[in-house]
């Protein structure tokens, strides 16, 4: 079992939350073209190592997180908010 | 012959017990195991073999245990393949040998062993599973025949069919350090822990602390009450996960008689904890020679536990087989029992010291001497032996004996860390798999670690624990970590004994019957790798998950591969370590607790008018609501018929709801659905798509504007969940910049479907005054709010799923009986009814309406015949990849109706729509859902086939059902069947 720190709630059991995917992705304007977006859709890296990705505190605060995680031990570097008002929040209480 | 002994040793003599093994009442102590017991009471034969049903004794004093698997208990606590050398005897205790009859002594499938030489390895596969003589593929049948036959004569104890009548607990716990063994490391360790301020869990799978330290002649208790150490006996680490999350199985009441009926008989443990030190100990292996299993042979150190633990002698006239200096303190305690002992050692030179002190106590001593052969019948009474040079073995005489220990060396116990990933390194030094590189979260501690001197231990455990406390921030003593070893004189590894020209049945791993023989010849078969040695021989896959085999059977396959041990490497171990309950792992999560249950606060209300509920995921829903004698088939032509021609009433609060606020509301829903939400009106509704990147149906709703910057969505029952994820995935990752709040308000509004051409008649029934729900007031699609009669508050929008003038009525929970007893005291009079989600099946199949049956997320908005949906002048999500060539392949499976051929038919959902001529592979289509219809007076269905019903109009097609219903002619129609202009929900 992976242990998240939520931003929010404290260290928790991966079981809290749902994971989402690659968080490195930005994903292109609704106009864009079909090419664009299924390169943003489809095309996914198979990293060993860190990775960035996204995980949802479905049972918790329900925030969306962006989390750096190392694909071969699971070791936790880091976590954001994914939201950026919600991570200057974080940032601005001491 | 074995024999309790009256020397000093941690029974309670005080506290005879009777229990019954195979029938016959025997005598035993507090504080025995059954094995020590059975031991006790000269038992000899305990088992019998997985494959060959050979004789098998007792062969450890621990987890490792392969020959004394028992049944214990009857009735519905009936649990097979205990070991017996670690089941705690309590007053009253039965077991029975498993895997033969009439018993373990005399078994009449011991016939198997005579042909032992046809149930080689890989024997199903070969004369099962196609090889000759059976064509490829052929062998398939006589595998269906043979099976039952070979499953009952091979295999071990059969479990219970009883429900288990015990309860199970699922238990969460915290620490900064857990200890998994208090050995002399492990102990050291919690000391040193809790001295530097840490909060320790310790565990120890046994009944009683000490570890190793029970099994030696002089006595010491260990007692950790003076620290602030938590200790949990009886309880196994059986996994390690990744973050410090550590797996335990605490059993509470299996060793009382009469356990109390408030606790629970085992205990799961979940345990995140910072750090972890693993002080498992290491377990002694085996040697492969010529009837290995026989009852009578087992390591030398279950032998000295059971002297001096259990005060029972394992023998009188005892050889002793080792290749490494452990044998002999427990040879001169043997002796000094009173047992005569003579000691075959492997290596050329006896450690001088050690020997010394043997022959002091009339021990003699062979060396360059290995067993090769033991014989006997029913128990070893007789060792051929093998004299070595350094090179080969040759064939050395004959010693009697009626108990014959060995000792082929030490393997820490590295499973615990493995299952976190990492590598066993081999040591040749110690001829045994080291523990491997971990993270600084986990520390190896004693033996575990390859350390074999008591003191060294000691340190390693104060080390351990230092490293633990400093990572943590702790200040600790310096101590020095000891290097694995201690052993004075060199073990010099052997692992098979046999000799050229003679055929011997050496067994690798006891459990399933794994000979030296069968290693050799998957290697001659090309299985060559550990993994597949182990899948295509089923070494290491027994209960005790290769913890005596497994590394003769590596040492084997190097030898027969001409290479080093490293190099052909070792398995991954994984969970669990020892075999846990599957009543554990379930908890209390069965039966009504398996999930949790959802109902609607009209579900009492429902209930009360008689309506049959069904389960729609977690929800409770109203299925039929059968009148008289009604089958659910009259019920719901009846419920449906009455929608139709007069007004139904149907509970329909497990729809999702969704607010969705905020001064870019409006914005957002324009993005999230295909069809244009921009200028949708302040009191209007509107039905809406929803698809995902990829250009594929996501989910369908109503969404309601009550307000400018204030909406009201609902979603299917089944995508509530899913669908409000995902509206913060986009609001949280994509579009942060947009200011929407959304909020799931299921559970804050109870819903009624009011349905039928007397509908409106029903709802000004329940207005203080009608003209509120005038059409003018509310018109096809328009949304109300204000308060029924008794000021109950509501919104209400005019949308209808089955056809007809509909309304959906929302009040706050708490209201939402009170609402269905006004509904009711309306729709009565009217001749209306109840209807439930079968009728609203039969409502929505007549329509050609969609549901999560045919929106299964392979399904574009035209494949689901609702393409008019999808914008053409703005972008939405999916807008970009819903184009894609294959998505508009006009041959698509795309949403139809079905009629039978023959009016008077029926045909079941889930059925193949095919071609008449071609009955096979994934046909044209398939049948989605399948009712009978009331308006059209027969069976339909709904459904997709290859290019939609032109095509297919006059042709016959088949709905192939081989499994249930067979073939049925159909002919194809237009998904609405019933009112295909819409005229109905406007009347």
């Amino acid at each position: 079992m992976i242990r998240i720190p939520c931003p929010f709630c404290g260290e928790r059991d991966h079981s809290e939350f749902t994971y989402g995917g690659d968080g490195s992705i930005t994903y292109p304007p609704l106009g864009a073209s079909a090419k664009q977006w299924h390169d943003a859709v489809f095309q996914r890296r198979n990293i060993r190592g860190l990775q960035t990705e996204t995980w949802h505190h479905v049972f918790g605060c329900r925030a969306w997180l962006r989390v750096e995680r190392d694909t071969r031990t699971h070791e936790i570097k880091s976590v954001r908010a994914a939201h950026p008002g919600g991570q200057r929040a974080l940032d601005k209480t001491p | 012959m074995s024999k309790r002994l009256d020397t000093k040793a941690r029974i309670d003599r005080g506290r005879p017990l009777t229990f019954h093994w195979d029938g016959r009442t025997l005598p035993g102590y507090a504080g025995d195991t059954l094995a020590s017991a059975l031991m006790a009471n000269n038992q000899r034969v305990v088992g019998r073999s997985f494959k060959y049903h050979r004789p098998r004794g007792i062969m450890s004093a621990g987890v490792e245990e392969s020959g004394a698997l028992v049944t214990l208990g009857d009735g519905n606590r009936r649990d097979p393949n205990v070991r017996a050398t670690t089941q705690e005897l309590y007053q009253g205790l039965v077991a029975r040998g498993q895997n033969a009859w009439p018993n373990v002594r005399f078994d009449l499938g011991g016939a198997a062993n005579l042909f032992s030489r046809f149930f080689a390895a890989g024997f199903y596969y070969k004369t099962f599973m196609g090889l000759p003589p059976f064509e490829w593929g052929r062998g398939t049948g006589y595998w269906m025949t043979y099976e039952k036959l070979i499953r009952r004569a091979a295999g071990m104890g059969e479990a219970t069919r009883l429900p288990d009548p015990d309860i199970y607990d699922h238990v969460h716990g915290f620490c900064d350090l857990l200890v998994v063994g208090s050995g002399p490391a492990g102990v050291a360790a919690a000391r040193l822990a809790a001295q530097a301020g840490l909060d320790v869990i310790l565990i120890e799978q046994d009944f009683e602390l000490g570890g190793s330290t029970l099994n030696r002649a002089e006595q010491a208790t260990v007692d950790l009450s003076d620290t602030s150490v938590r200790v949990l006996t009886r309880t196994t680490a059986f996994g390690l996960y990744d973050n410090g999350v550590a797996g335990l199985l605490q059993r509470v009441t299996d060793h009382l008689s009469r356990p109390p009926p408030d606790q629970p008989r085992q205990r799961f443990w979940t345990v995140r904890a910072t750090q972890t030190i693993l002080a498992t100990g290491a377990l002694e292996r085996s040697l492969a020679f010529g009837h290995n299993d026989l009852p009578g042979i087992m390591t030398i150190s279950a032998a000295r536990c059971y002297l001096n633990r259990f005060a029972v002698l394992a023998g009188q006239e005892i050889t002793i087989a080792t290749c490494n200096d452990s044998a002999y303190g427990a040879a001169v305690e043997l002796a000094q029992a009173g047992a005569q002992v003579r000691v075959l050692e492997s290596r050329t030179l006896a450690p001088q010291q050690l020997s010394q002190r043997a022959l002091e106590a009339g021990i003699e001593i062979e060396t360059n001497t290995a067993p090769l052969l033991a014989r006997g019948g029913k128990s070893v009474e007789q060792i051929e032996v093998a004299r070595g040079d350094g090179t080969a073995w040759r064939a050395g005489g004959v010693r009697a004996c009626d108990l014959l220990l060995v000792s082929g060396g030490w393997s820490p116990v590295v499973n615990l860390q493995s299952h976190r990933g990492a590598t066993p390194v081999w040591s040749r030094e110690n001829a045994c798999f080291l523990p491997g590189e971990s993270d600084g979260s986990l520390h190896m501690a004693g033996s575990a670690a390859g350390i074999w001197g008591t003191d060294a231990c000691v340190r390693s455990g104060e080390a351990a624990a230092a490293a633990a406390a400093r990572t943590l921030g702790r200040t600790a003593p310096n101590v020095d970590a000891p290097r694995p070893g201690g052993w004075h004189h060199p073990i010099q590894a052997i692992y098979e004994i046999r000799v050229p020209g003679r055929r011997l049945k050496s067994f690798v791993d006891f459990q399933h019957d794994v000979t030296s023989d069968d290693v050799r010849l998957a290697k001659r078969e090309g299985f060559v790798s550990v993994e597949h040695l182990k899948r295509y021989t089923t070494l290491g896959m027994a209960t005790d998950q290769g913890k005596m085999g497994n590394i003769i059977g590596l040492a084997l396959m190097a030898e027969a591969l001409g290479k080093d041990i490293p190099e052909v490497g070792t398995t991954r171990f994984r969970p669990p370590y020892t075999p846990i309950s599957l009543g554990a792992l379930t908890g209390r999560n069965k039966a009504r607790h398996f999930r949790a249950v959802r109902r609607t606060p009209m579900h009492d209300w429902n209930r009360a008018k008689n309506c049959t509920m069904t389960d729609a995921g977690l929800w409770r829903r109203p299925w039929y609501a059968a009148r008289g004698e009604e089958t659910l088939q009259q019920a719901y032509i009846r419920e449906a018929t009455t929608v139709r021609q007069a007004v139904g009433l149907c509970d329909v609060t497990s729809l999702g709801k969704i607010a969705v606020q905020g001064p870019d509301a409006t914005e957002f829903l324009n993005r999230i659905y295909s069809n244009p939400f921009a200028k949708l009106a302040v009191g209007k509704a509107r039905y809406g798509i929803m698809l995902r990147d990829d250009g594929l149906v996501m989910d369908d709703g109503t969404t309601w504007r009550l307000a400018d910057t204030d909406y009201f969505m609902t979603t299917t029952t089944a995508n509530a969940a899913k669908v409000l994820v995902w509206l913060e995935e986009l609001l949280q990752l994509r579009w942060p910049d947009l200011k929407v709040h959304v909020t799931s308000v299921t559970d804050q509004w109870a819903a009624c479907a009011v349905a039928g051409p007397k509908s409106r008649q029903v709802l000004e029934a329940c207005f203080e005054n009608a003209a509120d729900v005038s059409d003018d007031s509310c018109p096809f699609m328009g949304v109300l709010q204000g308060h029924l009669k008794n000021g109950i508050p509501c919104r209400i929008a005019r949308i209808s799923f089955s056809g007809e003038r509909a309304y959906e009525i929302y009040v706050p929970s708490d209201y939402g009986p009170a609402l269905m007893d006004l509904l009711w005291a309306a729709a009565e009079p009217l001749a209306g009814c109840l209807y439930g989600l079968e009728a609203l099946g039969t409502l929505r199949i007549e329509k050609g309406h969609v549901t999560g049956a045919e929106l299964d997320g392979r399904v574009t908005i035209e494949d689901a015949g609702l393409g008019k949906m999808a914008a053409k002048n703005k972008s939405f999500i999916g807008s970009a990849l819903r184009n894609r060539p294959a998505l508009n392949d006009e041959n698509r499976p795309r949403l139809v109706g079905i009629f039978p051929k023959d009016r008077a038919e029926t045909f079941n959902g889930g059925s193949i729509l095919c071609r008449p001529q071609t009955l096979s592979g994934h046909g044209e289509g398939w049948i989605t859902g399948v009712t009978h219809s009331p308006t059209l007076g027969h069976w339909i269905g709904i459904g997709f086939i290859a290019g939609g019903h032109h095509p297919w109009s006059g042709k016959t097609v088949i709905a192939a059902d081989p499994l249930r219903k067979g073939n049925i002619e159909v002919e194809i129609v237009s998904p609405q069947m019933v009112d295909p202009e819409g005229t109905r929900h406007y009347g």
